[in-house]
């Protein structure tokens, strides 16, 4: 840890950050020791995100934050 | 009227390296300003790319006279999207990052390309671009930001182990001469370098807006 900061960030729904926490923490290691490794074995983390996602989309319902219909890569898409 | 810049950048890290360091960059020293990050949609595609969204909430360090301009809700936070493809075939990965709060009156799209250096392999080399755009009345002529061309400037060394991306938020690649005809084109560079302070040299808006 560095410069007295939190290792970790906070989730947009208050009561998310621990379900957050528990899924960046299995996503990374997946990352780093099998995707970019090029195993295509299987996510251990779904079920972990499916808990994380239901508690965050929940939030961003609450707080009313635009992201709905939000293309993916949508303003990128017309440009060279 | 869109305004366009662009540059290379050199990170002397593997890629590998740098797209680890990329899911966990915040928090930083630099990112006091980011409040909350989260991953709301991911998935691993057929030609196993991986594609991510991520939504951000950051402070809106807005003049208090423009408060009083703005929705209560939008007044103090700026929310932000980055969608991103990491191609583990490829060794690219391209992300795309704008603002979705504040966008009638500025919209600011950054787009970075990070792939292997061809000359060493170890190495990293970012390919960045931003549009800035603005639908208030007056403002996109308002503004003038000549970019210099950019070149290669190099980056400091992400260490091995623990991964904090301690990469410089005021690139020197994007040095800017502002011309400001009104308070409204304050107002856009401000709103600019709020949401977006890689786009500019540090204390460059404050000094010349405010």
């Amino acid at each position: 840890m560095l410069f007295g900061q939190s290792d970790h960030m906070n989730s947009v729904g208050e009561g998310c950050t621990d379900l957050k926490r528990e899924y960046d923490q299995c996503f990374n290691r997946w990352f780093a020791e099998k995707f970019l490794k090029g195993d295509r074995s299987g996510d251990p983390c779904t079920e972990m995100f499916k808990k994380y996602q239901h508690c965050v989309q929940k939030a961003i319902k609450e707080k009313d934050i635009p992201i709905d219909g939000v293309e993916f890569m949508g303003p990128n898409k017309d440009k060279p | 009227m869109v305004k366009y810049f662009a540059c290379v950048g050199l990170l002397r890290s593997s890629w590998d390296q740098v797209c680890m360091a990329f899911w966990q960059r915040y928090p930083n020293p630099y990112s006091n300003h980011v409040l909350t990050e989260d991953i709301i949609f991911r998935e691993v595609t057929h030609g196993n790319c991986l594609v991510s969204r991520r939504l951000l909430t950051k402070t809106n360090r807005a003049p208090r006279w423009m408060e009083k301009y703005l929705p209560v809700t939008m007044a103090r936070l700026a929310y932000i999207i980055e969608d991103s493809i990491v191609d583990p075939q490829a060794r690219t990965m391209t992300t795309l990052t704008w603002n979705i709060s504040h966008a009638r009156m500025m919209s600011v799209e950054e787009r970075c390309e990070y792939r292997m250096n061809p000359d060493n392999p170890s190495w990293t080399e970012i390919n960045r671009e931003a549009w800035i755009s603005s639908n208030l009345y007056g403002l996109s002529r308002a503004v003038q930001v000549r970019p210099h061309p950019g070149h290669w400037r190099s980056m400091p060394q992400i260490g091995p182990g623990r991964l904090h991306w301690q990469l410089k938020r005021r690139p020197k690649t994007w040095p800017h001469r502002l011309r400001r005809n009104s308070s409204l084109s304050d107002l856009a560079l401000v709103l600019t370098e709020r949401l977006f302070p890689t786009l500019f040299p540090k204390g460059l808006v404050q000094s010349t807006v405010l």
